[in-house]
């Protein structure tokens, strides 16, 4: 089983230390094409999710009957499946939500994360660890392009969670915030530019805070000692 | 026959690689099978939805699903490829129909367009189904970020006179926003050459629907 201190580390290593967006820099393209706004940001991050921990899950539980040499055709097999099963059961059985998410979900397979993750992680760990390993990346994913999102979205447009009512039906359509009333717009954020901007600055502003951080244990370090 | 240790591992790992992709193909197989018909009749409502959006549900009272024609390639539609109209009666007359038109001058690439014509050729609704214009500039076209293409409702091709089928800004009677015009034209553009296209076929689609019993 897992102990609660495995369990934080795990998370802490997939939300924050090795965050794929800012640390890693992994699966960049979808990142950059959806950021555009958060409901965009927010749907395809939790799809990637749930991609991530069931693909994690099942290359875990065949990573003793997989020989070496053909690790990565047998692992992109699997996410492929997987990818597309969920694909077709999306399409059946939420079809409003496979509206939304639709040009996403085969885009999923083609994210190197998942495949970085599959063969980094799970084809050396216990399942459970390897599924909970896979749901804090994709978390911390999420969390990146939610923040990507929603600064495209209030530079770009000036609201925030627009095309809500896409995912909620028509009734919440009044969520909608208009943080910046009669904002003309910007529309360089909402382009692919603003996309590779605004993550620059996001990543820049992680390592400046890692930095500091890095320089105060060391400064502490020269106190003590 | 003797294969060696070499060999003998190689047909190891071929089989299991070829086990793998059998497990994987019986996977997807039985999803799809099991997924299919369920895809099929979500497919099927949306597109009625659509196409009810563009013809009101008052105006016909035959399948308007089963009435799809396929038509090839014409200019007055734009199209360049086989494209669909949908024949509407009621009452055992001809009542209307849906057309699917490219506006092939747009700002960046071809405007798809469904257009629902009545029997007297007044326009019942415009959608834009597919388009690459700019986002938050020329996207006002789409129902969704607008009501832009609500003002072709009611219009037909005595009204406005042919000489103001134009966006504002040419002297015509079709608004336009700043900043994006090129978007609108090819629209307008469009919609009043599907009108010339339907005044054309008007008497084909009535005999058709006349010979035909409901």
């Amino acid at each position: 089983m897992i102990t609660l201190t495995e369990f934080r580390n795990l998370f802490h290593n997939g939300l924050i230390k090795q965050n794929t967006g800012l640390v890693q820099l992994l699966g960049l393209c979808p990142l950059l094409a959806i950021s555009n706004n958060v409901i965009n940001a927010l749907s395809l991050g939790l799809a990637t999710t749930l991609v991530m921990a069931a693909s994690s899950g099942a290359v875990s539980g065949v990573r003793h009957f997989v020989p070496n040499e053909i690790r990565i055709p047998v692992f992109v097999l699997i996410i492929a499946a997987l990818v597309t099963v969920i694909d077709l059961a999306m399409n059946a059985f939420v079809h409003p939500l496979y509206l939304v998410l639709g040009i996403f979900i085969p885009l999923i397979t083609t994210n190197c994360i998942v495949l970085a993750r599959a063969d980094a992680f799970a084809a050396k760990n216990h399942p459970l660890h390897s599924v909970i390993d896979a749901l804090a990346m994709g978390l911390g994913l999420t969390l990146v392009l939610l923040v990507l999102g929603a600064i495209r979205e209030i530079v770009g447009k000036g609201t925030l969670f627009s095309g809500i009512d896409l995912v909620f039906g028509e009734a919440a359509k009044s969520w909608v915030l208009h943080v910046l009333p009669n904002y003309q717009g910007f529309l360089l954020a909402v382009l692919p530019p603003g996309a590779f901007i605004a993550l620059g600055l996001l990543i820049a502003a992680n390592n400046w805070q890692k930095t500091r951080a890095e320089q105060r244990t060391r400064a502490a370090a020269l106190v003590h000692a | 026959m003797s294969l060696g240790i070499a060999g003998r591992n190689a047909l190891r790992t071929g089989t299991i690689l070829f086990m793998f992709a059998l497990v994987g193909t019986a996977l997807l197989a039985y999803t799809h099978d099991r997924t299919e018909p369920t895809i099929l009749r979500g497919q099927q409502a949306e597109k009625l939805a659509l196409l009810r959006q563009v013809l009101p549900a008052t105006l016909y009272d035959n399948d308007l699903l089963a009435s799809q024609q396929s038509i090839p390639p014409n200019d007055l539609l734009g199209t360049r490829q086989a494209s669909s109209l949908w024949v509407a009666q009621h009452s055992g007359a001809f009542s209307g129909v849906v057309l699917e038109a490219v506006a092939p001058d747009g700002y960046s690439g071809d405007i798809f367009l469904l257009i629902g014509i009545d029997a007297s050729g007044t326009i019942t609704g415009v959608r834009v189904t597919a388009h690459r214009e700019t986002p938050g500039l020329g996207d006002y076209i789409e129902r969704a970020k607008s009501a832009w293409v609500d003002q072709f409702v009611g219009k037909s091709l005595l009204k406005p006179a042919p000489k103001h089928w134009k966006v504002a800004k040419d002297g015509g009677a079709f608004d336009a926003r700043a900043g994006a015009t090129i978007t609108p034209r090819a629209v307008v553009k469009a919609v009043k050459s599907a009108l010339d296209y339907f005044a054309q076929h008007r008497a084909t689609f009535a005999a058709a629907v006349e010979e035909t019993p409901p």
